[in-house]
């Protein structure tokens, strides 16, 4: 080896050394966030994605008329003001006068109302759509039979913009914080189309720009500074880490290389509350975890006695704190109790005791013909993960002392979905994570003819009662319908609630602005480090 | 050499046919599809989806469409990563494998052919007891098993590297998913190499050059270490293509952007493009590493040639 090849050498390792020791030097002076965000997004166009992770960046890079704060309220976004017609079809947003693109331009109305005619197009055929649907016209323009042009939104001036409803709507606003309702840069579209997501060709509003987008490796923003609040984001860049596995994800977090994680593994939880008291946060979210049951013709579940007994032989609480070890509140209803300003009821039997639960489940299952030397086969699905397992196996041994023999079955993810909503199970778990802070978003899972209501329950009464209240404006009397739809699937044991979520990361002790909210919302421009 | 390397090239395109028709067709019959998700499409939104990826159309005419469009290259967009083509996907996550399994590989070479040569040389010695044992444990525990403890441990608890991530593959950032990678393939390379090192040093012509008056450094370096490479050099061309495509569990611990999660992800997924877009590559690079091998045969061993 020759003088120079040698310093040639030292040159390339020094080259390749380099960057590891920039990136510490840069994030000593400069505030840039890691967050490890559970996988790889499957899209970054607001209009194509339907996961907690993707909305986590979407949300940082995009805002929608409206906005959220650190703990989840919703705030002006794009729209600075909205006025709403006393019959409360029709609403008029007031676009700020700043309002712009990532790229300098201005951002108008008009934006909004190329989106929403996006994101309702035939040929976009976006998995969201139905989002949009309490606009008027939008499920006949999503289904082809009217044109673009009919959706009932228009821009009667480049900084106002008209909605009109199909029906009032009590959450209509609170919607419209969704990543399925953001504007989005029609030039960009148009000149790259579905390349127009990368780096140097997506435009964005929001808070953070895209700069890099490495494959399952990280998605990088910087601070946008044409947003509207720029001088308030104290972030300089955030950077995503599409890490799958929770133990992975905690070592990195241990190890200092990530500021947040979006989960903790069920066997670390914990050691976490005693190793990492400042930094596990385990917040109650808008979510439960329920089991479907079919109630196709033919089923033997269409035995109300039977679902009765399944409910009231569940000890939800052994199941929260032995075997998911996170002490999630019991389900005693579909809806959870976190949601704002709706008064739900619950099971008649939730103050029984056990013992008198089991006796009446006992007797239930007499009536309908089964016992322990006369049981009944029944099978419930799960999707194959070690943890998940654990839970119908415990439901198993719950209800065995009922005359009931369970087998269990499972598949991955794909297939299970697809025999769900084939209705090809008994009992198949069907978790729900609300899309807004409404009880209508889990009560309509049950209305017949919903895609998303798995178990095929019809209960035209039910219908009447949800339908009535989708047509109420004030939120008392809206509210108070609801519960009484609510009762009547409860009534009906419809469905096998065993607990509402709790959600469990890691937060950096040194990171503040981040709160927990039950719809785990966590814009990073709320955010900044308190030291370095 | 030239014409036997167009040959083989040739006859493997009926091979690489036969592995595509089979796993595009096996691919379709696996219940579930790409758009089973938790949230269902409402029928008309997942119509218009299916006709737009063409999944409507009978089976027979998919397959054709997808071959036309492999002959231009053109290997899909992908099912799951809607913003991604399947071409992008893998020619973002191929260097990163490959740099990682080529790492690892050579670090295996390195390490595990003079482990080898020096047990067979020392033959039931220590030194072979050690190295042997140690091949052994090295074969029997499963990188899941290794891999964790190393990030543990040298990332978390001794924070002496980063205990993941890629970080554009600074070196740092290397060496855990490197070791972990190559301790299995040392282990069988010092074995495979003590084994045939010891047939070879046993045979005629060892004999002869020892009874020549040659010294025992000639003997391994000049005459027996070429044709004990020869067990060692088949074994690796297709170790070296499954290496390279990726080790799921070490790019999944580590988080690397490799191209071996493509693998797993996307058949869990039902990313039928992106399934099929692994296994054409996965099938092109073990072509054209046996092909490789075979022609380092003829450069390793003078009786091996090829017909002109």
């Amino acid at each position: 080896m020759t003088t120079n090849q040698f310093i040639a050498g030292v040159g390339c390792a020094l080259m390749i050394l380099t960057p590891s020791l920039a990136v510490a030097d840069i994030q000593g002076q400069r505030q840039v966030l890691r967050r490890a965000n559970g996988a790889e997004p499957s899209s970054l166009d607001p209009q194509l994605t339907t996961g907690v992770w993707e909305s986590n960046i979407i949300s940082d890079l995009f805002e929608g008329l409206v906005a959220r704060d650190a703990s989840g309220a919703t705030i002006p976004g794009v729209a600075s003001s909205w006025e709403r017609s006393d019959d409360g079809l029709h609403y008029t947003f007031h676009l700020r006068d700043d309002a712009q693109w990532s790229d300098g331009t201005p951002l108008t109305a008009e934006d909004f109302v190329y989106a929403w005619r996006r994101i309702l197009s035939p040929e976009l055929a976006a998995p969201y759509a139905y989002m949009l649907f309490p606009i008027a016209n939008a499920e006949a323009v999503n289904r082809d039979d009217k044109p673009a042009g009919a959706l009932g939104v228009e821009a009667s001036d480049p900084h106002t913009l008209e909605v009109t409803l199909a029906r009032p709507n009590g959450y209509f606003i609170d919607m419209l914080g969704h990543a399925s309702t953001y504007p989005v840069p029609r030039s960009a579209i148009e000149a790259y189309a579905s390349d127009w997501t990368k780096p140097g060709h997506m435009i964005s509003n929001g808070a953070f720009a895209l700069t890099e987008w490495v494959s399952h490796d990280h998605i990088t923003a910087i601070k946008n500074p044409e947003f509207h609040d720029a001088e308030n984001v104290s972030l300089d860049e955030v950077r995503f880490l599409p890490i799958d596995d929770g133990r992975a994800a905690l070592n990195r977090f241990r190890a200092g290389e990530v500021d947040l994680t979006s989960s903790v593994p069920t066997d670390r939880i914990e050691w976490a509350r005693k190793e990492l008291p400042d930094a596990l946060h385990e917040s109650p979210i808008l979510a439960t975890f329920y089991f479907a049951f079919n109630q196709r013709p033919g089923s033997v579940l269409n035995d109300r006695r039977i679902r009765e007994s399944l409910n009231l032989a569940l000890r939800r609480q052994v199941i929260t704190s032995q075997i998911t070890k996170l002490n999630q509140p019991s389900a005693y209803s579909l809806v959870p109790t976190a949601i704002g300003d709706y008064d739900g009821p619950q099971f008649d039997f939730v103050n029984e005791s056990m013992d008198e639960r089991l006796a009446k489940a006992k007797a239930l299952m007499k009536e309908a013909g089964y016992g322990p030397d006369h049981p009944l086969q029944l099978t419930v699905d799960y999707i194959t993960n070690q943890d998940t397992k654990r839970i119908p196996v415990a439901m198993a041994a719950m209800w065995k002392p009922l005359g009931i023999d369970v087998t269990l079955n499972n598949s991955d993810a794909a297939v299970y979905y697809s025999k769900l909503r084939q209705g090809d199970f008994q009992i198949g778990m069907a978790p729900w994570i609300a899309d807004y802070d409404d009880a209508s978003n889990f009560l309509d899972l049950f209305h017949t003819g919903v895609s998303n209501n798995h178990s095929g329950y019809s209960n035209p009464d039910y219908d009447a009662l949800m339908d009535r209240a989708a047509d109420m404006l004030g939120a008392d009397a809206r509210n108070a319908t609801m519960a009484q739809a609510e009762r009547l699937l409860l009534d009906d044991y419809a469905m096998l609630p065993v607990y509402f979520y709790i959600k469990a990361g890691l937060v950096s002790p040194t990171l503040a602005g981040w709160k927990s909210n039950p719809m785990d919302d966590h814009p990073s421009r709320w955010m900044h480090f308190t030291k370095n | 050499m030239l014409i036997y390397t167009l040959k083989r090239l040739l006859q493997a395109i009926p091979t690489l046919l036969i592995v595509i028709t089979i796993s595009f067709f096996l691919m379709r019959v696996a219940p579930g599809g790409p758009f089973d998700g938790e949230r269902q499409l409402p029928p008309e939104i997942e119509a218009n989806l299916m006709a737009a990826y063409h999944l409507d159309e009978p089976l027979p005419m998919q397959y054709l469409r997808y071959m036309g469009n492999l002959l231009q290259g053109d290997f899909g967009p992908s099912f799951k990563y809607k913003d991604f083509s399947v071409t992008e996907l893998i020619a973002q996550g191929f260097p990163v494998s490959l740099e990682i399994g080529g790492l690892a590989i050579l670090l295996a070479l390195i390490v595990g052919l003079p482990l080898g040569i020096a047990a067979a040389i020392k033959r039931n010695s220590t030194v072979d007891y050690v190295v042997m044992g140690t091949a052994l444990t090295g074969i029997a525990v499963p990188n899941f098993v290794i891999a964790p403890i190393f990030a543990l441990v040298f990332g978390v608890l001794l924070g002496w590297l980063p205990a993941g991530g890629w970080n554009g593959g600074a070196l740092p950032n290397l060496v855990l998913p490197v070791v972990a990678l190559s301790i299995q393939q040392i282990a069988y390379i010092a074995r495979m190499m003590r084994a045939s090192m010891i047939e070879v040093l046993g045979s005629h012509f060892i004999r002869t050059a020892r009874a020549k008056g040659l010294n025992e450094g000639e003997v391994i370096w000049r005459h027996a270490i070429r044709p004990a490479l020869l067990p060692v050099m088949s074994y690796l061309g297709p170790a070296i293509a499954g290496i390279i495509t990726g080790s799921v569990v070490i790019e999944q611990i580590f988080g690397i952007p490799g191209i071996g999660r493509y693998f797993v992800q996307g058949a869990l997924n039902r990313d039928y493009t992106l399934v099929m877009g692994t296994v054409v590559f996965y099938g092109v690079l073990i072509v054209l590493m046996n092909l490789i091998v075979d022609l380092l045969y003829s450069a390793l061993d003078p009786q091996i040639r090829y017909d002109d």
